[in-house]
């Protein structure tokens, strides 16, 4: 699963790449763990969705939409799970799953190593994210949920700086090629 | 089973992992008025089906009802046509029966209660030959001892006189032929004057004078001075009066229905009669329309 292969398309290369071993276990963990934990300490925080980066950014790199798609539920379901009662399994999982797919597929077509690519790319998916739980809890749960608003707005472009800078971070994780 | 192209199978796996999610949300999920969204769901799939269901086989019924069942329906619709049209028919004639049966009962309490004078029952069969001729033929005749200017009434008043006999037959001049006529009266002021026919349904009486007082509605009664009728047998009542010179000009109509005989009495006699008056009649026979002033729209 950790093999490395290139995929041609439109005469451009881009290169797949791998991981340490546990590399992607441990920052999805880490990453759970610390937005359980971080906002209640820093409340400005919540802003961040530290699950939804960790999605896009291996989603961009593994460019595998069957891999990235099932880390989406894993990571989306895994944070239903640690969110409390009031948010049933599935929500997450649902808008992370097509995240991680929507990623991967994209990886898989463009060079998303730049750091403009990056911001661009997450400040994107954040929205899309963002739209589908509006979505799910408009039609499934029968809740108001706002599709966009300032606030989110504002959140997008955090997630999407400290994506810029997060990403660095987990690159480090990969195995030298 | 087909397999599913390599380039496809990420998009069926996509499909599949956010199905078995929504349906997890869905196991979760409980509105408050209908229960598990799931129970929803799976009502809100299967309703559709369940409808569609029902109103096919409501409109498979009924199109049974209405078009395969009524294969018989035509033969059914004409035989129950003709039981109506029997039925009909039967009615119609029950009713002329009862018609006829309640004249004839008139007839009889008239009878009864003229026990002294002697009258016979007859037919109306047939009318006049044109209609220049106010005439009526009846079904007995000189062997029923009917002779010519005999009287001919019924229970409602005048009708004519026999103009010719026959055997078996008899032919009536009605009142209301140019040449029909009766010795008459008014019933309150009992002015005499002859009433007479003028070819058409009312009468005439002609010879009234302008400073008599007579009112419209007021009764007719035969006088007797004619010898044929007794006295104060109904022949109508005065129905238009218009001033005359000398005369007033006075309109009667009938007091029988000479438009529709069937049945009426044939006095046998040619000396002049007595008859019950019109009061001991009533007494009588209460419901009679002799006794009243009514007019002939009352008799059936």
């Amino acid at each position: 699963m950790n093999d490395t292969y290139d995929l041609r398309i439109s005469e451009s290369h881009i290169e797949v790449h791998k991981f340490r071993t546990g590399a992607i276990l441990v920052a999805t963990l880490l990453a759970l763990v610390i937005q359980a934990w971080f906002p209640m300490r820093v409340a400005r925080t919540a802003l961040l969705d530290l699950p939804l980066l960790v999605t896009i950014y291996f989603g961009l790199s593994r460019r595998n939409p069957s891999t990235g798609l099932l880390l989406g539920t894993a990571i989306g379901l895994l944070q239903d799970s640690l969110s409390g009662p009031t948010i049933p399994l599935g929500l997450f999982g649902i808008a992370k799953t097509i995240i991680g797919y929507l990623a991967s597929s994209i990886g898989a077509r463009l060079d998303t190593e730049h750091p403009a690519a990056r911001f661009a790319l997450t400040a994107g998916f954040f929205m899309i994210h963002q739209a589908l739980i509006a979505l799910t809890r408009r039609i499934l749960l029968a809740q108001p949920e706002p599709w966009f608003n300032w606030h989110l707005f504002l959140a997008a472009l955090v997630n999407a700086i400290v994506a810029v800078l997060l990403f660095v971070l987990l690159d480090r994780l990969r195995r030298p090629s | 089973m087909a397999a599913i192209p390599a380039r496809h199978k990420s998009l069926v796996l996509l499909a599949g992992v956010i199905l078995l999610q929504v349906l997890l949300l869905a196991v979760q999920i409980k509105r408050d008025s209908q229960g598990r969204l799931i129970r929803s769901w799976t009502v809100g799939a299967v309703s559709p089906f369940e409808r569609a269901g029902s109103y096919g086989f409501g409109w498979f019924r009924e199109i049974w009802r209405n078009y395969f069942a009524l294969r018989g329906t035509r033969q059914d619709n004409e035989q129950l046509r003709h039981e109506n049209d029997a039925l009909k028919l039967q009615n119609a004639q029950l009713q002329g029966k009862a018609a006829e049966a309640d004249r004839l009962a008139a007839l009889v309490h008239f009878r009864q209660s003229q026990v002294d004078v002697p009258m016979v029952t007859a037919r109306v069969i047939a009318g006049g030959p044109s209609t220049a001729s106010f005439t009526i033929e009846l079904d007995r005749g000189e062997k029923d001892g009917i002779r010519r200017d005999m009287g001919v009434i019924t229970p409602d008043g005048v009708v004519g006189k026999v103009i010719e006999t026959y055997p078996n037959t008899a032919q009536v001049l009605l009142l209301t032929d140019n040449h029909g006529g009766v010795g008459a009266m008014l019933a309150d002021s009992r002015i005499q004057s002859p009433v007479g026919g003028m070819g058409e349904p009312l009468l005439a009486m002609k010879y009234v004078p302008n400073d008599d007082d007579v009112n419209v509605g007021e009764r007719v009664v035969t006088s007797g001075m004619d010898h044929i009728f007794p006295r104060d047998l109904p022949v109508g009542a005065i129905a238009e009066i218009k001033p005359g010179n000398p005369f007033k000009q006075i309109r009667i109509k009938p007091a029988a229905n000479l438009e529709r005989l069937e049945e009426v009495l044939v006095l046998l006699t040619l000396h002049p009669l007595e008859m019950n008056k019109p009061n001991d009649s009533a007494s009588a026979q209460p419901s009679a329309p002799a006794a009243s002033n009514a007019p002939p729209a009352a008799k059936p």
